[in-house]
């Protein structure tokens, strides 16, 4: 299982795109080379803006190259983009229907001890509620290959949210995915699990871990947040029973809200719901912190086998 | 709280600079990251700053104290060395920046002794100093607000709705300084986003600007006690960003870079250096 950066996946792609339709654009805020898309600006100058450290100016003028028909990517941290930046989504974006792209990279903690003002953990909860706007949080460099090619297909505004670190491969080389459809890679009825991003690598380790201890359970990854995949998300928890969601994210508003919502009106079942808690975190890596918040695959797996009891109870 | 400057107090001031940054480039080294170039850029500022303020560990939350906002707050490693220089802090404390659990990040928060305000993300600095002045104003107190920007996040729109601000209400009681090292992540600040005419813009915004150089601690401390002119005072401070670093002056890759080995020791022996020469000249 190799592992890769989900933004360099991006940048490979976007440059190799962009050099055969000139329509295609990227936009940067002094994000060069955080963003590696440093090769696009040398190589593609006239397709590539750089505004500075300017994130709001970045997304209203990327709007304006969508209004005279370009296919904009505005590429930069996610934190700035989903905070600073998140009227000019809403509106420029979103309400005004622009085919603009925004790749928030290095999103949720992956920027470890930089700390809260560089961590994107209230992106989803934000961007999920803005109508009119995708979201989407991929999981590996084979799915994320495989949204560019639907993100350049369709002219829908779009969040997508990837991390800073090498993820894990998962899927196959040439597997292909739809936004809209969320992707079930184990089946079993004790529990269903609802991840995405890069903690999908974690969820996956919980359900072997719930197998060793007589468990089967549901991993579906919810890469597609908005559109999300209703049908699934009541089929298998239907199916289980009892769910549980993981997330980097805020425990509120994220994944977990998401699911939340749905189960709540069509088919209420207790759900447990796993991300970062409602408070300051402490300096440290991601995994450092996912360590000291208990989203490790043992006290996960606690959480499921209490969960699964419950249920039979 | 140092006003006037004799040719021994700038000496001293220098010396300080010279150990502060070498303490600093030691430090980027041990926890392996680090916003290198822009704290070498804005020692002296710091140091002059701290040197000459109203504030002191005893008075950090008093409130006749000065008020100084560290708008740049990547460079945090060198707020933190200053801070312990002039005792807010524990040198020592220091080590455990990089470690899980440190209460140093890579940007300063508030909960740290001396630290104003949570900086890190960029252009949020100046409004929180117009807002301090401006509600001191109001009290009719006299305490002074100073704010550090770098030149490069002038980018932000943020900066210049806030510039608006201090012009319209005449603070003066604000200095805002801006680390002018002509260099942020990408390249140069005038390929990335130009900002020149830097001062005739920011004098557009009814500010009183001076530029100086920033390594100067006599032109520091000048500009600092110039009499405000019922406005703010700006001043670009034009610096060297990694400044002291052999291989790391006036570089943009240098703005994380972290130094190796090697570089850290060429450091201690060039501030080494540079402190017998200060003291025999
Ligand atoms: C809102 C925001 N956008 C982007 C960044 C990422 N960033 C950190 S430092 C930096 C460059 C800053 O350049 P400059 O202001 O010139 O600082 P200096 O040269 O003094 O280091 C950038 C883009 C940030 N911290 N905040
Ligand atoms: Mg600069």
């Amino acid at each position: 299982m190799g592992k890769q950066k989900l933004r360099e996946v991006f940048s490979n792609k976007i440059l190799e795109e962009a050099k055969k339709d000139s329509s295609i654009f990227v936009v940067c805020t002094d994000s060069r080379g955080s963003a590696m898309i440093g090769d696009f600006a040398e190589k593609l100058p006239k397709q590539f803006v750089e505004v500075g450290i300017a994130e709001q100016n970045a997304v209203s003028l990327a709007s304006g190259l969508a209004h005279v028909g370009k296919k904009v990517y505005v590429v930069g941290p996610a934190s700035f983009y989903s905070t600073r930046a998140s009227e000019q989504i809403k509106v420029d974006v979103a309400y005004s229907n622009n085919n603009v792209k925004i790749i928030g990279i290095s999103g949720g903690i992956s920027y470890g001890n930089l700390g809260a003002t560089h961590h994107s953990l209230q992106d989803i909860a934000f961007m999920r509620s803005v109508p009119n706007l995708d979201v989407i949080i991929p999981s590996d460099a084979n799915q994320m290959r495989s949204i560019v090619d639907d993100l350049l297909r369709n002219e829908k505004p779009t969040y997508v949210r990837v991390g800073r670190g090498a993820v894990s491969t998962i899927y196959n080389q040439n597997e292909t995915f739809e936004i809209g459809k969320s992707r079930v890679l184990r089946r079993g009825s004790d529990i269903a699990i609802f991840v995405c991003g890069q903690l999908l690598e974690r969820a996956l380790g919980v359900a072997d871990l719930l197998k060793n201890k007589g468990y089967d359970a549901t991993v579906i990854d919810v890469f597609t947040i908005k559109p999300i995949d209703k049908n699934t998300i009541l089929q298998y928890s239907k199916m289980c029973g009892v769910g549980m969601t993981i997330e980097e994210h805020s425990i509120y508003g994220g994944l977990g809200g998401a699911i939340a919502e749905i189960l709540i009106q069509e088919n209420p079942i207790p759900l447990y719901i796993a991300g970062l808690p409602d408070r300051e975190l402490p300096n440290g890596t991601d995994v450092e912190v996912f360590n000291a918040v208990g989203l490790t695959i043992q006290e996960l797996t606690n959480k499921a086998i209490t969960m699964i009891k419950h249920k039979k109870e | 709280m140092l006003k006037k400057l004799d040719s021994e107090a700038v000496k001293e001031l220098k010396i300080k600079s010279a150990n502060v940054r070498f303490k600093t480039v030691e430090l980027i080294h041990n926890a392996g990251a680090g916003h290198t170039g822009g704290d070498m850029s804005a020692a002296d500022i710091l140091i002059a700053l701290y040197s000459y303020m109203n504030v002191d560990p005893k008075s950090k939350n008093s409130c006749d104290r000065d008020f100084f906002i560290m708008s740049k707050g990547h460079s945090a490693e060198i707020y933190y060395n200053v801070l312990a220089e002039f005792g807010f802090l524990d040198y020592e404390s220091l080590d455990t920046l990089g470690s899980f659990g440190s209460e140093f990040g890579g940007h300063p928060t508030n909960n740290i002794p001396g630290v104003e305000a949570n900086t890190g993300s960029l252009g949020h600095g100046l409004g929180i100093g117009v807002g301090i002045a401006l509600g001191l104003k109001r009290d009719n107190k006299t305490n002074q607000v100073y704010v550090l920007t770098g030149d490069g996040e002038l980018s932000e729109g943020s900066n210049w709705e806030a510039a608006m601000s201090a012009g319209k209400y005449k603070l003066d009681n604000l200095t805002w300084i801006i680390d002018r090292n002509y260099l942020q992540i990408s390249g140069k600040t005038e390929d990335v986003m130009p900002l020149e005419p830097l001062k005739m813009k920011i004098n557009s915004f009814g500010f009183e600007v001076y530029t100086i150089n920033g390594h100067k601690y006599e032109e520091i401390f000048e500009v600092l006690n110039v009499p405000f002119f019922r406005k703010p005072k700006a001043v670009i401070a034009e610096t060297i960003k990694g400044y002291g670093i052999r291989d790391g002056e006036n570089i943009a890759s240098w703005h994380h870079k972290v130094p190796d080995k090697k570089q850290v020791a060429q450091m201690e022996v060039d501030m080494k250096s540079l402190i017998e020469e200060i003291k025999n000249g």
